[in-house]
């Protein structure tokens, strides 16, 4: 009875050993692919995030850098002092301009992405439907504007946009109207600009994910007495998914931290974080306040995406 | 998989012969009402007629097969009963309504594509109850249908997986649950068996059988095995260059092809070129240089004297032996160059002085049957007179 626990304690304890050594060995290979790409985030991501929020927990100085330490020590009297200043982040919140700022970065993010999923969407529709030597052309055409400098382009918006520009200057002539509209400075200005600005990376994940459907599906589904539309519906769009989501979170997310485009074109009145960040910067030099700005919108913006994955990650799953 | 069909192990080559019904059917008798009658239907792509002028007629309850290779236009036929195509001109009938001009969605007929064309995003239910839905019936009906239809199929217990999930097989019972749940007046069905394994595939064609006979659906199925077309069809049009060359039942597409390309097509067969010499009422005599004999057919055909003809001979026909046989009208002497022993038949091939090769296959009735024939024997190849068949196309 004892050698035979005794063998298989030995037998049991030797699978151990070699599943850890093959776990140790696969690690190794997996970890020398990732190892470029993870040093990478931690040296130009994670770390510069961390003296980010280093400097959101200490106090504003006139000096250089103009924030306390956190931590001083003496050493002949032996003590360590860590003072960590959370009233920045109180005053984030008992401030309602910053929480106002944020509502109105993420609202006008949020319907600058509908607005670009409802103007890509039939772009990418139909170059992944054309044929596949105009399909090239199509998409070269929709990248064209990366060629010329993301700051003449916005530039160029308010030629057209501005009082004498050339869309009032056309509506004036044709006499469709007769006082020239206000649309630089307002929210309309902004919307133009960030739905213009990111159409291309709406496009290209909606295009990858159309192109690569199978179109007997919808065959199949006409079959089954599904019209055209009905079948846009509960086929295309199901099967675009992918592509909606990517394209969404690569339009979403720089929108909401989107300084120039608000900058340029929008108005005195248009509240949004990238502005408040610039201005607690640059004109306030209240850099703890900039930083706690910057964590906070990092968070903003980093749970919804996690919570999206996670729940990806469990459809795929079951 | 369970299945209540067991299958014999078939001779290589000669397909099984089609379940006969007692009853006559429907296409023999006379003045009967075809279910889907196709007439005069052509379809152009720009320059390419993909569909040539064909005219047919299938009547209720059938299995019709649409056999033939890639291009010959069988699967164009299809998509037009589907409604994906449209006719260039002639008309589609179905049940008495000319299809013209109704669209996919509004046609009595359902498909059952060749990639399956599953929707990965929804379950096997959800795949299957689709179709009813659009009917706009009510849930609970949609449930229990589409729990039969899944219980017909034996997957009543993978309701809830993606198709992703599903073996290739199941794959397969899910489209053809998919394409049946709405109780289609006509069925078709595009390479059904294509994508599934040998031994999957002869299980499955005679559930598919089973399923037919079961519920009374009228089939059309289009393939390029000749296998799977023989085994499951009551009728096969055989289709080349977007025309159909023949339509018959199984068994006389094998026995009595009508033309050189049905007899290629469908089997093996040896076709020795030669000249009518003697054209009698029910009989012809036949001089083959190919054969270098003059060889005797009892039926009569109707040709111009002279007239150059093939002689058709199935393999299976032909009997091999070193000593000349005595009586026989059809007999040929050549020289075995190859032999290759399958188990239950040998393959002779037989070179004749003209050059010719020769394929014969004999059943191997006892065992040292198949020995006592070897290569560089010299060997006499003879027939009866109605084994072999004149093509004069």
């Amino acid at each position: 009875m004892s050698t035979q626990t005794g063998s298989a304690w030995v037998e049991g304890s030797g699978s151990r050993l070699a599943k850890y050594n093959i776990f140790k060995r696969l690690n190794w290979g997996r970890f020398s692919v990732i190892a470029v790409p993870m040093l990478w985030l931690a040296v130009f991501f994670f770390i510069p995030f961390l003296v980010v929020f280093k400097i959101s927990l200490s106090e504003t100085a006139i000096a250089v850098p103009p924030y306390t330490a956190l931590l001083d020590w003496n050493l002949d009297e032996a003590f360590i002092n860590l003072k960590l200043n959370l009233g920045n982040y109180l005053f984030l919140f008992e401030d309602s301009f910053y929480i106002d700022a944020y509502l109105s970065s993420i609202k006008i993010a949020a319907i600058s992405t509908v607005l670009t999923l409802l103007i890509a969407f039939p772009i990418a529709y139909m170059i992944a439907r054309s044929k596949p030597t105009t399909r090239a052309l199509l998409l070269s055409l929709v990248i064209l504007p990366f060629w010329t400098s993301f700051l003449l382009r916005v530039y160029a918006w308010m030629g057209f946009l501005k009082k004498n520009g050339l869309i009032n200057e056309f509506l004036l002539s044709t006499g469709i109207i007769d006082q020239p509209l206000i649309m630089l400075q307002t929210d309309f200005a902004v919307y133009v600009g960030i739905v213009y600005t990111y159409l291309p990376f709406m496009v290209l994940p909606l295009y990858s994910a159309l192109e690569k459907m199978d179109l007997t599906l919808l065959e199949a589904a006409e079959d089954l007495g599904s019209r055209p539309a009905t079948s846009f519906f509960l086929i295309t769009v199901p099967m675009a998914m992918p592509g909606i989501i990517a394209g969404c979170m690569l339009v979403f997310i720089p929108a909401v931290g989107e300084f120039v485009i608000p900058a340029l074109l929008g108005g005195s009145d248009t509240l949004m974080i990238g502005r408040v960040l610039w201005d607690e910067f640059f004109l306030n030099r209240d850099w703890p306040m900039a930083s706690a700005v910057a964590v906070v919108m990092l968070i903003v913006l980093v749970l919804p995406i996690m919570m999206i994955r996670n729940s990806q990650g469990k459809e795929e799953a079951v | 998989m369970t299945s209540t069909v067991t299958i014999e192990p078939q001779p290589d080559s000669v397909p099984a012969a089609s379940p006969q019904t007692s009853k006559m059917p429907l296409w023999k008798q006379e003045g009967a009402k075809p279910f889907l009658r196709i007439e005069n239907v052509t379809k152009k792509f720009g320059e390419f007629t993909a569909v040539d002028n064909i005219s047919l007629d299938i009547y209720k309850n059938e299995l019709f097969c649409l056999l033939g290779g890639s291009g010959s236009g069988k699967s164009t036929l299809l998509r037009m009963l589907a409604g994906f195509e449209s006719p260039t001109s002639g008309r589609i009938i179905i049940d008495g309504v000319d299809m013209a001009g109704i669209q996919p969605w509004k046609r009595p007929v359902n498909m059952m594509f060749q990639s399956y064309a599953l929707f990965p995003h929804l379950s096997v239910e959800e795949n299957v109850a689709f179709g009813l839905k659009r009917e706009g019936l009510d849930r609970s009906e949609v449930k229990q249908r589409v729990a039969e239809m899944l219980e017909m199929v034996q997957l009543g217990h993978l309701g809830k997986r993606k198709p992703d999930q599903l073996s290739g097989g199941q794959r397969q019972r899910v489209a053809l649950a998919r394409s049946l749940v709405k109780r289609p007046k006509l069925l078709l069905l595009d390479e059904p068996l294509g994508a599934l394994d040998k031994k999957l595939r002869e299980e499955t064609q005679f559930e598919l059988i089973n399923i037919q006979e079961e519920l009374g659906v009228t089939f059309v199925v289009v393939t390029h095995d000749q296998e799977e077309a023989m085994t499951l069809a009551s009728r096969i049009g055989v289709m080349n260059h977007g025309v159909i060359v023949q339509t018959a039942e199984p068994h006389d597409v094998y026995e009595y092809p009508n033309s050189r390309f049905v007899a290629e097509f469908i089997g093996s067969v040896n076709l020795f070129e030669g000249r009518v010499i003697e054209d009698l009422p029910d009989s012809v005599r036949i001089d083959s240089k190919d054969a270098g004999a003059v060889l005797f057919v009892n039926h009569g055909i109707s040709c111009a004297p002279n007239q150059k003809v093939h002689v058709a001979l199935r393999p299976e026909k032909t009997q091999i032996s070193k000593e000349k046989p005595e009586g026989q009208q059809n007999c040929i002497k050549g020289v075995i160059e190859e032999t290759a022993y399958m188990g239950s038949l040998s393959v002779y091939r037989v070179r004749l002085a003209s050059g010719m090769e020769v394929r014969v296959t004999q059943p191997n009735t006892t065992r040292d049957l198949g020995a006592r024939l070897t290569w560089n024997d010299e060997v006499y190849l003879y027939w009866d007179e109605d084994s072999s068949v004149v093509l004069t196309s």
